[in-house]
């Protein structure tokens, strides 16, 4: 072979890696059942590849060779060391091992990446190690990127994920997608990590560092494959909630980060792409009759990217997805939004007796968005003194620089 | 009369001890006649607390912590994997109001007889 076709072997086996290496890996910790085990015999198997397949050519399925380079490398691995400490049991573990022929259909493939996901979001381990788990054996993110997304030292996190993986193998936390009977409750697991990872990017946007908008679009692609891999209806809500929200990016914020309220955004920057899939998205979550609180949230914001203006937004069915929210799954929050919309459906006044109600039950009142809702409905009222207390009590609970200044521009305005 | 004598110390200082004299320990105490059982356990790291809570079952990383409440019994129990072991643990009666730790038993046992085995056997390095 030439320098040229050597060359072009190599760019081959660099996007397998890009490809593959998830799905790769995923089967290698079924077969060799250990994580570290399997990541080694990852990495063995494309350094064979780097080899071998410049030298022979590209095999007809590279990623059926990679699980198999992969697997019998650590068979050797073991062997080696089982001699040398010359264990019966290591040494039957072995033999099993190598006995048992891999299954490598496109199904149980697939299964594999699930139970991946299910494993790195199972509830026994922390919040924290989960995603940071998630993102590296899920996604193939360097343990530096996930630090350096999170703002944790990469000490920290590759001391945290080194944790995650020992408690998996010492405590025996299974690598299975959980049966009928738990799967609800562990796929809100999962949907909670991918949820957290958007938001970890998307709150952060109107900074300027690209590596948390970077994990927006991660957390949309686990939602991507994760409808793929199981099509339930909370799933294609999350992901269609997360692609709804994202297609408003590029109009949040101004050119100097200062926050841009939806009712004035520039609707022309929304991305119609995103938009066009989260609406389908929802249409086929609500129309399986078995949605939750992630698409009726999808739902909100499929009504909101449906308006082409704020004054032609849906308010009447806005106010009543919150009410069917309010009841699947209800909390202050959520009371607080519903009370917006029916501000916005029925007037300020009927909103801000609402948002009053939920003040005076005490539950909301160091949450800085609920004042700062009031604030702006008796702006509109014209009630500009107990606008500018609700404002400061805002101002006073926000830990958010464009927030900061966004208040501040609120209050004024008010002066004037 | 049966008595539990319950085990605590800062894991750093594991080290100091080693497996061997507990080991040691456990083989006299059970030719005693004292011993009815004893087990070793794994790391707090590998801790997982169970609670069931309006008939759902809570999970979360880490051993019991709250100093308001106390130890009030214990079950050993074979499972299959750690899922299996927390479907178990949450029907034990107080998941309802109180909390359950599991922890997976450490094969002291073994782990020092395989020691010993690879010593008897200097030959197969």
């Amino acid at each position: 072979m030439n320098d040229n076709a050597i060359e072009r072997t190599r760019e081959m086996v660099e996007a397998v890696y890009r490809a593959e290496s998830r799905r790769v890996l995923a089967t290698l910790i079924r077969l060799l059942g250990d994580f570290d085990l399997a990541e080694e015999a990852l990495h063995d198997a494309f350094r064979a590849a780097l080899e071998q397949w410049p030298r022979d050519g590209v095999p007809a399925n590279p990623r059926a060779w990679l699980v198999s380079a992969g697997r019998f490398k650590a068979i050797d691995g073991i062997r080696r060391r089982a001699r040398f400490d010359a264990l019966d049991d290591v040494a039957e573990q072995v033999e099993a091992l190598a006995a048992e022929a891999p299954e490598q259909d496109k199904d149980s493939v697939e299964d594999d990446r699930l139970r991946l996901i299910f494993t790195c979001c199972h509830p026994a381990l922390s919040p924290d190690a989960q995603v940071a788990l998630t993102l590296r054996e899920v996604c193939g993110l360097t343990t530096e990127e996930i630090a350096h997304a999170f703002l944790t030292p990469a000490p920290t996190l590759a001391q945290r994920i080194v944790r995650a993986k020992a408690k998996i193998r010492d405590a025996r936390i299974p690598y299975q997608v959980p049966g009928h009977a738990e799967l609800a409750e562990r796929l809100d697991a999962v949907l909670r990590v991918i949820y957290l990872v958007f938001n970890e990017g998307y709150a952060a946007s109107s900074g300027a560092s690209l590596t948390r908008s970077d994990l927006s679009g991660e957390a949309i692609r686990l939602g991507w494959l994760l409808v793929e891999l199981l099509p339930e209806p909370e799933a294609m809500g999350l992901l269609a909630l997360m692609l709804l929200h994202e297609s408003r990016r590029a109009a949040r914020a101004s050119p100097t980060g200062d926050l841009i309220l939806l009712e004035d955004q520039d609707r022309s920057l929304w991305n119609r792409e995103q938009i066009a899939e989260g609406l389908a998205l929802v249409e086929r979550a609500l129309s399986s009759r078995r949605f939750g609180p992630y698409a009726l949230q999808g739902a909100i914001a499929a009504v909101h990217g449906e308006a082409e203006s704020a004054a032609a937004t849906d308010w009447a069915q806005i106010a009543g997805l919150y009410d069917v929210l309010a009841r699947v799954e209800p909390s202050p929050v959520v009371e607080l939004n519903r009370a917006v919309a029916v501000a916005m459906r029925d007037g300020p006044e009927a909103g801000l007796r609402l948002i009053d109600a939920i003040l005076a039950r005490g539950e909301l009142a160091d949450y800085r968005l609920a004042h700062a809702a009031r604030a702006d409905l008796c702006r509109r009222l014209g009630r500009a003194a107990e606008a500018r207390a609700a404002y400061q009590r805002a101002l006073a609970l926000t830990k958010s620089e464009p927030e900061r200044r966004f208040l501040e521009r609120r209050l004024a305005e008010l002066k004037n | 009369m049966k008595y539990l004598c319950l085990v605590y110390l800062d894991e750093k200082r594991l080290d100091e001890l080693p497996d061997e004299d507990c080991v040691a320990y456990d083989t006299a105490i059970r030719a005693s006649g004292h011993c009815i059982a004893s087990e070793a356990l794994e790391s707090v790291q590998t801790a997982t607390t169970v609670r069931l809570r309006d008939g759902k079952v809570s999970v979360t990383d880490g051993p019991f912590a709250e100093t308001k409440e106390q130890l009030a019994g214990f079950y050993m129990i074979e499972a299959r994997d750690l899922n299996e072991a927390i479907q178990v643990a949450a029907k034990i009666p107080p998941a309802r109001v109180g909390s359950i730790e599991v922890r997976p038993i450490r094969p002291i046992r073994e782990t020092v007889a395989q020691a010993e085995e690879r010593q008897r056997r200097p030959g197969m390095g």
